[in-house]
């Protein structure tokens, strides 16, 4: 991205770009400030980390793949339910439930994907839509497994690794979803930065040319539609883990929107998007409906145009502009003068 | 002799009552430089995209050295070594030539579908990316985005990902589409010092160009093959004349 780095060669540019750089750290640590600074909010803060491992989720298909999807919680609310069921059903521990509704949700969607890997743009939104709309009447219709509309009764976990119980503050809830969101953010970074990560974006940018350079793009896109749909089961299956109960919400259209939503405003195709949209949107709504619990939406959407106004790639989009504009470089290089 | 590093056989296609292709049979023996040349309308672009996938023939043959591909994907095709450029850049806007260049040389390799490692642990393909980039004097530009740089340099760079494919067979659909006259020799200096080894076809409107370089002309008029021959023999011929050279670029 730098302008002089051209004296650099090539694999210390590529390797410039994937480097960890210092505010992802501090990102990270400030993650756990609400620990110390909100023990009253962590059960907030673990809803916020639940959201931000669906919106990296949405990210690596729409930011970086450029499959659009308006239905992406009907993986989020596959895994709820099957992570619900499993527990109901008398297995309670956390981890392998996690991985169960990560595996069940992650081969939803691979069957998806033979559809999905044949359509863009404005279809995809439409066979998302509906698929979001199909899955959602299911568990409506099917209330002898999933409750119905009176939602899933009875889902009781164990205690973590058999020792942390869920509790009532959010206190397990918060670092055990924390972690599996960390864990997972590493596997999309290291993702995104492999040579997969890169034809992920060529997709992205020109279908057409990737096949005219001979690139697997179709089975490019089954792969990481699956890899994704894992993730977003997995949040759902976080969900209910902490909730201990599942409701049709997890299914709902408002949930694909509102997801979509946050990774907007954070930023597409930026790993880091959907994780400050989650904090923003989360935080917003938290305390807009506090003030005002009928139209705590009227805020939100004042925000969200003003940010496709003045920020068309996000906030994250927004701080990447400055942050390579001349005046900050120059600000900054007398700051701190290793940053070139 | 070996067989004929592409060939066509009978090609037709219509859109509706229009005949965009009608009974195209053309033949590039191994190393051939071929032009091809006619009017606006001609149908030249649609053989391209006939000949490598992107639109399917209602009827004919393609074989690519002795196999019939005719029922391939287009990306079959390419991995196969048939390759094409676009007379309008079709380019990846925000990835640097760099990773462009990278990524076609990826999928080629069959890495593309890894992502255990990182891509700089691939430093064979970073650097056979970096070469061909070299070799096009794209070097200097290629950490910038591919949107901002000059045109002349994108179209370079759309030789540049038709070379990380490794083509036998090469299609080059003008490949100085656009570019000012005086600035085209670049260009031009890029198609002649492609390997002997890749069998070239090339669209291209400069005459003089397409004389000094090619050893054979084809000449398409109306979605057909009006007549084929050496530099010479079209210089020469008076049909030629009439429809192309004589009736102006655009007749």
């Amino acid at each position: 991205m730098s302008a002089n780095s051209t004296v650099a060669g090539p694999h210390d540019y590529l390797r410039s770009q994937q480097r960890w750089n210092s505010l992802e750290i501090v990102f990270w640590l400030a993650t756990l400030l609400p620990f110390v600074l909100a023990p009253d909010y962590l059960s907030l803060a673990s809803q916020i980390a639940i959201t931000a491992l669906f919106a990296l989720s949405l990210d690596l298909i729409l930011g970086y793949a450029g499959i659009v999807s308006l239905g992406h919680a009907a993986f989020f609310g596959f895994g709820a339910y099957a992570a619900g069921i499993l527990a109901k059903h008398g297995w309670g521990e956390p981890i392998t439930g996690l991985l169960f509704a990560g595996v069940a949700a992650g081969l939803l969607g691979y069957l998806m994907s033979f559809v999905i890997a044949r359509f863009r743009h404005l279809a995809l939104i439409m066979i998302t839509l509906g698929f979001g709309f199909l899955l959602l009447e299911l568990a409506n219709s099917m209330g002898w497994l999933t409750g119905g509309a009176d939602g899933l009764q009875g889902v009781r976990m164990w205690p973590l690794l058999g020792f942390f119980k869920f509790d009532l503050w959010g206190v397990t809830a918060y670092w055990y979803s924390l972690i599996v969101m960390f864990a997972l953010f590493l596997v999309s970074r290291r993702l995104i930065n492999s040579p997969f990560g890169l034809s992920l974006c060529g997709i992205r940018e020109n279908a057409i040319r990737m096949r005219a350079i001979g690139a697997a793009s179709r089975w490019h896109v089954q792969k990481i539609y699956t890899i994704s749909a894992a993730m977003a089961g997995v949040a759902g299956a976080l969900l209910t883990q902490t909730t201990e109960t599942v409701s049709l919400g997890v299914l709902d259209f408002q949930r694909s929107a509102d997801i979509l939503v946050i990774l907007i405003l954070g930023g597409a195709g930026r790993l880091y998007g959907g994780l400050i949209g989650a904090i923003i949107f989360m935080v917003a709504r938290d305390q807009f409906s506090g003030i005002n619990p009928q139209y705590w939406y009227f805020p939100i959407g004042i925000l969200l145009v003003a940010v496709v106004l003045f920020l068309p790639n996000g906030i994250l989009g927004g701080m990447a502009q400055v942050a390579r504009s001349e005046r900050w470089r120059r600000w900054t290089g007398r700051l701190v003068p290793w940053r070139r | 002799m070996t067989a004929p590093a592409l060939s066509t056989q009978g090609l037709n296609r219509r859109f509706g009552s229009l005949v965009v292709a009608n009974d195209i049979g053309i033949t590039l023996p191994q190393g051939a430089r071929y032009a091809l040349i006619g009017p606006n309308g001609a149908g030249k672009t649609t053989l391209i995209n006939l000949i490598t996938g992107m639109l399917r023939p209602d009827a004919g043959i393609i074989r690519l050295g002795g196999d019939d591909i005719t029922a391939l994907e287009p990306e079959q095709r390419v991995r196969r070594g048939l390759v094409r450029t676009f007379q309008i850049n079709s380019l990846f806007p925000h990835l640097s030539p760099l990773e462009a260049v990278t990524m076609a040389v990826c999928e080629r390799q069959g890495v593309a579908q890894t992502w255990l490692k990182p891509l700089t642990a691939y430093k064979d393909a970073i650097d056979e990316a970096y070469s061909i980039l070299e070799s096009l004097t794209l070097a200097p530009v290629c950490y910038r985005i591919t949107r901002e740089l000059a045109y002349g340099q994108q179209r370079l760079l759309e030789i540049a990902l038709a070379l990380a494919t490794r083509p036998k067979v090469l299609l080059l659909d003008e490949p100085a589409a656009g570019v000012p006259r005086e600035d085209s020799a670049e260009l031009f200096a890029a198609v002649a010092n492609l390997s002997q080894d890749i069998t070239v076809l090339f669209i291209e409107h400069d005459i003089d160009f397409v004389f000094r370089f090619a050893s054979r002309i084809i000449v398409m008029v109306d979605g057909r093959i009006l007549v084929e021959g050496t530099p010479e023999e079209i210089a020469a011929d008076a049909r030629v004349r009439e429809v192309y050279l004589g009736g102006g670029r655009h007749g």
